[in-house]
């Protein structure tokens, strides 16, 4: 396969960036989206040309790291994909792509394709978890959960942290990324002794981060690799409001 | 220095109840005075730093990755096991025991493998109180599977996802800890020397990946939660970023490393497809349990695998060890999968790959049943090789996949330097020359969690009056200074062959030379190619940018110059040990049936290798005493 590349190349966040493009040729169709900048990379290495620089890491599809904007699309032109699972057999020959950074305020270049998600660490770090100390937890099972539960909480809790839906969305919420956390913790039991706290203090620093609001288009969940459910959305509202009817300041 | 495991007294069942006891406690109000520097944020390493940030001490935390919950733990699918005898099927501590001192084909630690079985119990109650959501009964009890060596079912899973869950509740733990104060996380970082003053462990030397600054980071005791080194085959299941890199500074400073050329090979990741494949995906061993894997008896079979009737088809593991079939331990299965990819007998485009079959199993129990049970592998199957692998079977192949030596440790997991200790796939002691399926979601959360934190005490009790460590003396100065020298070295290359296409060539020798079967003449000719493509290497590496910020192809080199080095103790090591076990397969030493051959009078030892600055290294024995199990030809026939 021939294919030509627009690459968005950018020094660091202070600096503008631009598009540049690149010719590649002789690629197989079975090589990987990041196997054919592979590629590319290894052909600047070889001329002594700084290469593009892109985060990736386990490349099947479950660190989250990789990200990338594909022809417009978060991830790719495939429905719920990650950048690295996106093969050139999605592609024609001849076609030309452009290839652009995860784009948001609270997603700060770093260099060319490579943004800093840390304030995805800090959501979490403001109640998305349960605050139960090694050596504390009571014997597993003294606690059913119903299997349907378990199953639900899992849906939920396989968010990979990706920000894809933060990229896609108009606003640059990260509504659906806080609502997966939220509804994995709400739904088991042993998440309901900080449900309020952990529901009003992610929500916060949602927002305090600089992520806009969800305007329930659910352009996210379109290009969410975990197949995250709008309806998380829809219990992180219910939890909220039910937060402040509990909050006693 | 001689080694002393520092195994504790009494019978086996009461060794680490008896160190509990007895070993030194800090204070609550002496450990904040102590810091600790943890390098890793996956299950070991983000285990370790959050329970130390619990018990109060200072604890940072270092990583590659963006963020900890990216780190390679992520990526374990099937499950991880704990002795809870929930199906009623004979299990218990011992048993659990046996079966990994057994799969480990006796080369491991009695004493820490018997702990590891013993505080699998621990583990489950503490990862279900975090919120890990386990597969369930309709009755709301915890649900199990069976996994490869053993014969009773003991596997917790969270679909297919177990490590990703695992990690998340992790890193949720280690985020609370950073919330109060107790933990400082330093993401895209990478540890490029440790400081040694006055012979112990006192800080690290890290580049930052963003702005490329080097740091200095000083502490009163170093963990080291830094996975394997599996990625030296450049082809394998690991992630991209995965390296030996710390792990082999620290052997340069005086750790010794132990039984470095034991690897898995997996038995069921993803066939190679061409040469620009950068990755072999692993499908977890799980499916094992529903999936049947076969080949053709006919080598140049044309038809395709739905239209070749069952007298047509070779089912070789049920064929061989009709006891446990399928679900033989890794290294037995990739074996069995090589000698029939050998004879030719491989399917696919390259004749690389053999059948892994669900068909008898959707037609038993249905499709929604094998759905619930491996869809998202089914999902991640489809998304790479566009084949559903409901209607057809998938194709598999064996890829290099985990570390089981590792730095060596004694019972405390502390290193031949004193205060570095190291967890999880970094240390060696627990799976001997070969692991069982989940066990190593298993080792890496109960050294970080419920080991380390209760021995690393009995280190710091004599720091409770040392105050700070500064960052500005000598040892720092120079330790900065040949990390300094290093990058500089690196960037003067200025050759032109890629780093990665280095790589690919490293990979091809240890992989042909260095895997699955061995032999004296070709490790020898290995150690030869490695020392010509280092010299390459140095020579025509082409790493270009400069040190003053993120530079990828820079982090590359650095960790494949390493690479370059630990492949050569790999084949040392391999060549060393003249018989048979586990993954360490040689060609020299096999039964007439073809079965690992060992030999326990001159090899009952684990081998711990000491750098003597670039000369030969210098063999050290560790001797395996087993007092609890008598070591009996491993058969799973």
């Amino acid at each position: 396969m021939k294919l030509t590349l627009k690459i968005w190349r950018q020094e660091n966040a202070q600096t503008k960036g631009k598009l540049v493009t690149y010719k590649l040729s002789d690629l197989s169709s079975d090589s990987s989206f990041l196997e054919m900048l592979d590629v590319l990379n290894e052909e600047l290495a070889s001329k002594g040309e700084p290469v593009v620089e892109f985060d990736h890491d386990c490349r099947e599809g479950i660190c989250g790291q990789c990200s990338l904007v594909i022809n417009g699309k978060a991830h790719g032109p495939e429905e719920h994909y990650t950048t690295c699972q996106t093969h050139l057999r999605s592609f024609s020959d001849g076609d030309t792509i452009t290839i652009e950074p995860f784009r948001a305020n609270s997603f700060p270049v770093i260099r060319d394709l490579k943004v800093d998600r840390s304030s995805m660490d800090r959501i979490i770090q403001a109640g998305g978890y349960i605050s139960s100390f090694t050596g504390m937890a009571p014997e597993a099972n003294s606690i059913p959960i119903h299997h349907d539960i378990a199953e639900s909480a899992f849906d939920s809790a396989a968010c990979i942290g990706c920000g894809a839906c933060i990229a896609t969305c108009k606003n640059s919420s990260a509504a659906l990324f806080v609502s997966a956390k939220i509804g994995h913790l709400a739904k088991l039991p042993q998440g309901q002794i900080e449900r309020n706290e952990r529901a009003l203090w992610m929500i916060n620093a949602h927002d305090d981060e600089g992520f806009g609001s969800c305007s329930n288009t659910g352009a996210c969940v379109m290009v969410c690799p975990q197949e995250i459910q709008l309806l998380d959305i829809t219990r992180m509202n219910f939890e909220y409001n039910r937060a402040l009817c509990y909050n006693k300041d | 220095m001689a080694l002393n495991a520092k195994i504790p007294e009494g019978p086996l069942k009461d060794k680490w109840q008896n160190y509990l006891a007895k070993t030194r406690i800090v204070n609550p109000a002496n450990r904040k005075k102590l810091d600790v520097i943890v390098v890793g944020g996956g299950l070991s390493g983000g285990g370790a730093a959050a329970s130390l940030a619990e018990l109060g001490y200072n604890v940072k935390v270092f990583f590659f990755q963006d963020s900890a919950r990216r780190s390679h733990s992520v990526a374990a699918q099937g499950g991880v096991n704990a002795a809870k005898n929930y199906k009623n099927d004979g299990d218990n501590v011992y048993r659990m025991f046996y079966d990994t001192i057994k799969g480990g084909d006796f080369r491991s630690r009695e004493a820490n493998v018997y702990r590891m079985a013993e505080v699998s119990v621990d583990l489950i109650d503490h990862m279900v109180a975090q919120g890990v959501p386990f597969g369930r009964e309709y009755s709301g009890y915890l649900s199990n599977r069976s996994f490869g060596g053993v014969l009773v079912s003991r596997t917790f899973y969270a679909r297919g996802q177990t490590g990703q869950q695992l990690l998340l509740a992790t890193y949720q733990a280690m985020m609370n800890q950073i919330k109060v104060g107790k933990l400082t996380q330093y993401n895209r970082h990478e540890i490029l020397d440790i400081v040694i003053v006055n012979g112990k462990a006192r800080g690290i030397i890290a580049r930052n990946l963003n702005t490329g600054e080097i740091e200095r980071h000083s502490a009163h005791a170093v963990v080291f939660g830094t996975g394997g080194f599996g990625k030296i085959f450049y082809l394998s299941t690991l992630a991209m970023n995965s390296n030996g890199s710390a792990n082999w500074r620290a052997h340069k400073k005086g750790a010794y490393f132990a039984n470095p050329s034991w690897t898995q090979i997996h038995p069921t990741a993803l066939p190679q497809s061409g040469e620009h494949q950068s990755k072999l995906t692993l499908m977890s061993e799980s499916l094992r349990n529903d999936g049947r894997i076969w080949v053709p008896k006919n080598k140049d079979e044309k038809r395709a695998p739905g239209d070749i009737p069952d007298e047509d088809r070779d089912y070789y593991l049920e064929r061989r060890y009709p006891a446990f079939g399928n679900l033989v331990p890794r290294d037995v299965a990739s074996r069995a999968a090589k000698e029939r990819l050998d004879a030719g007998h491989g399917v696919g485009p390259l004749k690389n790959a053999v059948y892994l079959d669900f068909k008898t199993a959707i037609e038993k129990l249905g499709e929604d049943t094998i759905k619930e049970r491996y869809g998202n592998l089914f999902t991640m199957y489809e998304k790479i090789t566009a084949i559903n692998a409901y209607k057809e079977p998938m194709k598999i192949s064996p890829a290099a996949h985990f570390s089981m030596g590792g730095l060596w440790v004694d019972y405390e997991l502390q290193t031949t330097i004193p205060g570095l200790f190291a967890v999880g796939e970094a240390n060696f002691a627990d799976h001997g020359a070969n692991r069982l399926g989940a066990n190593s979601l298993l080792q890496a959360s109960v050294d970080g969690n419920f080991i380390l934190p209760n021995t690393i005490s009995n280190y710091l009790a004599d720091d409770i009056k040392t105050g700070k460590i500064p960052t500005d003396s000598p040892e720092f100065e120079e330790a900065e200074k040949a990390v300094k020298d290093q990058v500089s070295k690196l960037l003067a290359i200025k050759g032109t062959m890629p780093v990665d296409q280095i790589h690919r060539r490293l990979g091809k020798i240890m992989f042909k030379e260095v895997a699955m079967s061995r032999n004296e003449k070709g490790m020898i000719w290995a150690i030869e190619e490695i020392k010509k493509l280092r010299k390459e290497f140095w020579e025509n590496a082409a790493i270009p940018g400069n040190e003053n910020g993120p530079n990828s192809e820079l982090e590359k080199a650095g960790r494949l110059a390493d690479y370059l080095e630990i492949a050569e103790l790999m084949a040392v090591d391999a060549l060393n040990r003249k018989e048979s076990c586990g993954a360490h397969f040689r060609e020299d030493y096999q039964t007439p049936e073809g079965e690992a051959m060992r030999d326990d009078e001159n090899y009952m030892y684990s081998s711990a290798w000491e750098w003597q600055q670039g000369k030969d290294w210098k063999l050290h024995k560790e001797p395996l005493e087993f007092t609890e199990v008598k070591p009996t030809v491993r058969s799973y026939k």
